[in-house]
């Protein structure tokens, strides 16, 4: 008794064989489509703000005349947005992080507040905009200040470092704290001076990730009314700013009128990626050099 | 020997009195940092309230029945009509257009990656797509208006300037990364002895993975797109940049429509005054917009939970 053709099998081999080449090929070509893309990207910002990243594009102000017009403000303006953002999220999402895996009781409350964190990382940036503008900007008064983008950009990018901080806090044995018990330290002892040190690598590596998003969102700051035509530097968090997402998008909208705004759209994001470059690039240093595996 | 008694009492009466300090700290602190926690559901609260609260405003004026089905949207000048269709089917339609683009391609990523690539060439890829990843929707704006629109329409005549089909399409090449590496996660988490199986059959590598490892990791698949179809609908500066702002309702690729996003943008741009229904608007737009992206995450949360399949 035959339990198989193999007259059949072998009429079948050679199309299933070849389908497998084609496949094999076709994934390859599929994850080049990424790879391809960016380099276009990459290419043609650099060739259009070629010529225009100068130093007096880094230290000039804004100016309607695109010879003239320089992002040392949007650069300030970064600059200050970022004192507010990194020790707001470091204080909150760090805090909410040590709750969530050192305090909480595992039930209810403790997943609700997880829940909770893992839908608002899946808000869309412009719903934190308005909620920024009802409560910051209108709601207390601040109007379109660098606290008042601040904050909303805290708490957009809270998520992130929640959830790094809680993988970080996690990766820290339980040895490590039972030493620490065992020689008489209280539980906050033990958090302080065992888990946290050992976690930070972890952490920080988060919060620079947090920040390279903060640097680079622009749609909860048009909802506050954040100008892109701002003369004077900001000098503080009560100062009226903008930065260079905003900076990047009015050029290009206005591309249409002036058509050098391209140009210096183009030399604004190639600065932009160079921060963000630098910023992911001390993250990654960061997670190899300190990152200790336990 | 009197006087190391005294000496003893004494540190004993100081640690006494270190102690009490920090049991005092060892009780604030867990409060304290409950409070902190707490403030990430404040947020949620927040925006739930100042959405809900305006919109209520909103619907006083503006029918429910007029906001859902009305086909035009002219909120400025007499006669303003408020009907939200025309927002809903250029989000709808610039998100069909990513997933278009991102499921296909970053599926074949994932299974590229997960399945067939060496451990060389993922350790180069994979910070490829992060990069992709993290790149500002802004930057991806400006390729879209600047670079895709350009190319689109000299292949496709009677493309507008601007049109909702480039933004669709960068917004997909944007959310392929993400789709590449929450897929990859999953087919990842498929054990090895599965794959050792069905090749032991005589399986070829393609049907291993088409008939056996992706029905395997299907449901972190399947939330990856919709995690993916929720980014999408929540994105925000592409369309505004690349899509403009006329409000056709229509389903002609190649003209410019509005998305839900978009249209927050511009009115807030405009600096709608307080309490007038154009003001109100923002806030019934950003609730629908809300509600969108918060069901689709959770029948995300919902799908890799429930169909998960444990090995």
């Amino acid at each position: 008794m035959k339990y198989f053709d193999s007259g059949q099998i072998q009429k079948k081999l050679g199309s299933r064989l070849l389908l497998n080449q084609v496949a094999k090929r076709l994934f390859f070509l599929a994850t080049l489509v990424g790879l391809v893309v960016l380099v276009i990207l990459i290419y043609r910002v650099f060739s259009d703000s070629m010529g225009w990243i100068n130093f007096d594009f880094l230290s000039n102000r804004l100016s309607t005349d695109p010879q003239k017009a320089g992002i040392l403000g949007a650069i300030t303006g970064t600059f200050w947005l970022m004192v507010v953002v990194a020790p707001v999220t470091f204080f909150l999402g760090v805090g909410t992080a040590i709750y969530l895996e050192e305090f909480a009781k595992k039930g209810r409350f403790q997943s609700f507040i997880q829940t909770n964190i893992s839908n608002l990382a899946g808000v869309p940036s412009i719903v934190f905009g308005l909620l920024g503008l009802t409560v910051f900007v209108r709601g207390l008064g601040l109007g379109a200040v660098v606290l008042a983008g601040g904050l909303t950009m805290a708490l957009l990018v809270l998520p992130i470092v929640v959830v790094s901080a809680q993988e970080a806090i996690r990766a820290v044995p339980q040895y490590l704290r039972d030493a620490s018990y065992g020689m008489g330290a209280t539980k906050w002892q033990t958090i302080k001076n065992v888990v946290l040190p050992a976690a930070i690598p972890g952490i920080l590596t988060g919060i620079i990730l947090a920040l390279s998003r903060a640097i680079g969102e622009t749609a909860p700051l048009v909802v506050l009314g954040i100008p892109a035509l701002l003369i004077p530097l900001p000098e503080g968090i009560f100062d009226k700013f903008t930065v260079m997402p905003l900076q990047i998008y009015y050029w290009t909208i206005d591309a249409a009128l002036v058509a050098e705004y391209a140009n210096l759209a183009a030399a604004s994001i190639v600065v932009l990626l160079f921060i963000l470059f630098l910023m992911n690039s001390v993250a990654i240093f960061i997670r190899n050099k300190y990152q200790k595996r336990y | 020997m009197e006087k190391s008694i005294g000496q003893v009492r004494k540190m004993i009466e100081e640690n006494k009195k270190t102690a009490s300090f920090t049991n005092v700290v060892e009780k604030i602190i867990p409060k304290t940092l409950f409070v902190i926690a707490v403030i990430s559901i404040l947020t949620t609260l927040g925006i739930l309230v100042t959405l809900l609260s305006e919109t209520v405003a909103f619907f006083k004026e503006i029918s429910f029945i007029e906001f859902f089905t009305g086909t035009v949207l002219k909120p400025l000048g007499q006669n303003a009509q408020f009907g939200v269709l025309p927002l809903l089917t250029g989000t709808l339609i610039s998100s069909a257009i990513a997933m278009v683009v991102a499921i296909p391609i970053g599926l074949m990523t994932a299974v590229y990656l997960s399945e067939y690539a060496s451990e060389k060439v993922r350790k180069v890829v994979k910070p490829i797509l992060e990069i992709l990843a993290g790149i500002p929707t802004i930057v991806y704006g400006f390729f879209a208006l600047t670079f895709v629109t350009p190319i689109l329409r000299s292949l496709i005549p009677g493309l507008e300037p601007t049109n909702i089909l480039s933004p669709g399409i960068v917004m997909g090449i944007m959310i392929i990364p993400m789709v590449a590496s929450l897929s990859e996660d999953a087919l990842g988490a498929v054990p090895n002895s599965m794959r050792e199986g069905a090749l032991a059959l005589g399986a070829t590598k393609l049907e291993v993975t088409w008939k056996v490892i992706v029905p395997a990791a299907i449901s972190g698949i399947v939330a990856s797109f919709v995690l993916a179809i929720s980014r999408a609908i929540g994105e925000t500066m592409i369309v505004t940049i690349a899509s403009g702002s006329s409000k056709n309702f229509t389903f002609d690729l190649t003209q410019s429509m509005q998305t839900m996003t978009a249209y927050i943008v511009e009115v807030t741009g405009g600096d709608a005054p307080a309490g007038s229904t154009l003001y109100y608007s923002l806030y019934a737009v950003a609730m629908t917009l809300f509600v969108f992206t918060l069901v689709m995450n959770l029948i995300a949360q919902y799908i890799s939970r429930k169909f998960r399949e444990e090995y």
